[in-house]
């Protein structure tokens, strides 16, 4: 379909070049973005370009830009050297359960705070709404107290449960509810009988869907990349992907084939889901959904 | 369904869901929130006036004492100047090539989503696998900028051991990751221009540039605002890049002289490696208050961009 969809563009394209359209792109447009695409890909491919060589390869003068053959015993390696395998599944455990909660949570609350009339509800939502803006860094000292008065650290509940619930969450879903229910929808089902948890569970998760998706996709990818926290409450022992990274990166060692292999392995599944998914990520920063 | 529930009750049942329930569904939020996310943030700010060190059991009340240290500290200065400088090296560049960039991406493009999605596939990947990357790319004996450096006849730098070349070096990689994104962000702003304001130009002459700056600069104003207010409050709180280019060390110190220590590196060397939680919780309240007053400085100047 994509392609066909380009095919059109550019049958349109062919069609209004002549004078009509001095907003198409010309050659210049084109070099420069493919440039900047290249600027862009470049460091990840080089990432995968030394990950599947030998040591001695990466001193080598001029650097090498193909492809080696040693990848798969670098991947061996790297899972010998660290507890990359648990750090990979630490890392799936603690992004999946993260997003379903806050999509769920966040969902909730949003509903109520889109549909529902209470008291407080103004005051409450504009609380949730101001916490977004500040940084995370000023809590982070009470909340490792927190954590070891809990016997926590160390442990993957220190990095689950403070990821629970996300305000921007509630923000998205409330803003994203309160245009895409209509009242009238809500207030039958009322009449029918239904009571708001049935309203919830019929009506507002199935119309909620399309941005439970942008926000569990954009969730889902900061949870996996998060770094300042797990570094600071967990172990190497016990660590995520992006800690166990960083401590492979931080012996003293020279070993670049290990350790870039270790960032293929760690930015692997985010690409995949990128790669899949890419149009729904673009989507939501271009309708402003997504801050920082 | 139960349907041989009296009237009454039913009538009771109703009213307790409509006014009880609301409560109900924001609860798991602000329980879970006020206990990880409000409280620390409250709980910093009397952590910050004691002395209170994790290894020390005694935790004396000390009032504004650290802030007062913080102010004599030669090491929390050299932070801030770094952080600023850091700050600075990057979100320029940054925005401005975003600009250019969104700019391209709003013309007739074909492959239009291998493009938007090539500029933004640095966004995707973590913040320490691309500062490893560049910490390698950056090396001083095999790094590959310096390899390119000698192809055009330059002396290699020691990237790492500068101030000013450290800086321009996590600079870069703060560049790489967030200029596609913003460039994503002005692009959905510049699609809500509206097309006459360009062809009145056109018919008037108005070059490919002077559209740009005339109108397009303009128009974005609310979202440049966004836009630069976003990446100060992300600049001022970095921290994962200082500390992972300092490859083979996992040292907080930014370097062998601090050289490229932030603000957020020096909490996080105080706090965990020191221990000094109450020093490092009067650094966390004081950065919070620079980047409130940064944001709000960069709020009155970018208003300042001249409309038409």
């Amino acid at each position: 379909m994509a392609t066909v969809t380009a095919v059109r563009r550019g049958l349109n394209l062919r069609a209004v070049r002549h004078g009509l359209n001095p907003r198409g792109a010309g050659f210049w447009t084109y070099a420069a973005l493919v440039a900047v695409l290249l600027g862009s890909l470049f460091p990840i491919y080089w990432s995968l370009v030394v990950a599947s060589h030998d040591n001695d390869a990466i001193a080598s003068v001029p650097p090498v830009l193909t492809p080696g053959g040693h990848l798969f015993e670098n991947i061996t390696r790297v899972f010998d050297t660290t507890a990359f395998g648990q750090a990979m599944f630490n890392s799936f455990l603690v992004s999946g359960s993260v997003t379903v909660s806050v999509v769920l949570f966040s969902t909730l609350a949003g509903f109520a705070f889109a549909k529902l009339r209470f008291r407080g509800r103004n005051v409450l939502l504009v609380m949730a709404i101001a916490t977004t803006t500040v940084p995370q860094q000023l809590g982070i000292i009470p909340l490792y107290i927190l954590m070891a008065e809990l016997g926590w650290t160390g442990k993957l509940e220190a990095v689950i449960v403070p990821g629970l619930v996300t305000a921007f969450g509630v923000f998205l879903m409330t803003q994203y509810l309160s245009s895409a229910i209509p009242d009238e929808l809500l207030e039958a089902g009322r009449i029918d009988g239904c009571s708001t948890l049935r309203l919830f569970w019929h009506v507002v998760l199935p119309a909620a869907r399309p941005a439970a998706a942008v926000l569990g996709l954009f969730t889902f990818m900061q949870a996996w990349n998060d770094f300042f926290w797990p570094l600071v409450v967990l172990t190497p022992e016990n660590p995520t992907v992006q800690v166990a990274l960083s401590s492979l990166a931080s012996g003293y060692t020279t070993d670049y084939a290990l350790v870039l292999t270790g960032t293929v392995l760690a930015i692997v599944p985010i690409v995949a889901v990128f790669a899949a998914l890419g149009r729904q990520i673009i989507g939501g920063i271009m309708s402003g959904a997504i801050k920082g | 369904m139960t349907s041989v529930r009296s009237g009454p009750r039913r009538r009771w049942a109703y009213q307790l869901d409509v006014k009880g329930s609301p409560y109900l569904y924001i609860a798991p939020f602000f329980l879970l929130f006020g206990v990880v996310g409000m409280f620390p943030l409250l709980y910093t700010a009397y952590v910050s006036l004691t002395d209170w060190n994790l290894l020390d059991p005694a935790r004396e009340w000390v009032g504004p004492a650290n802030y007062a240290g913080l102010l004599a500290d030669d090491y929390f200065w050299n932070a801030l100047f770094n952080t600023v400088s850091i700050w600075l090296l990057s979100t320029v560049p940054q925005l401005l090539a975003a600009l250019f960039i969104a700019h391209m991406l709003n013309r007739r493009l074909r492959a239009r989503t291998l493009f938007r999605m090539g500029v933004l596939l640095p966004n995707v990947t973590s913040i320490v696998a691309v500062t490893i990357i560049f910490a390698q790319l950056f090396g001083r004996d095999f790094g590959m900028v310096n390899w390119a450096l000698d192809l055009v006849g330059l002396d290699p730098i020691d990237w790492q051991a500068g101030t000013l070349s450290s800086h321009v070096a996590i600079s870069m990689i703060v560049i790489w990751r967030w200029t596609g994104y913003n460039a994503l962000i002005y692009l959905a702003a510049m699609q809500t221009v509206p097309e006459d304001l360009y062809e009145a130009a056109r018919l008037d002459g108005a070059s490919q540039f002077t559209q740009f700056w005339k109108i397009t600069v303009p128009m974005l104003r609310p979202t440049i605002i966004f836009t630069a207010v976003v990446s100060t409050i992300g600049g001022f709180q970095i921290i994962a890049e200082p500390l992972l280019f300092q490859a083979g060390t996992g040292n907080p110190t930014g370097g062998s002289d601090r050289q490229f220590q932030t603000v957020g590196l020096y909490l996080y060397e105080q706090g965990f490696s020191m221990y000094e939680f109450g020093y490092a919780s009067a650094i966390a309240w004081t950065l919070c208050m620079i980047i409130v007053v940064m944001a709000l400085v960069n709020f009155a100047i970018t208003r300042r961009i001249r409309s038409s």
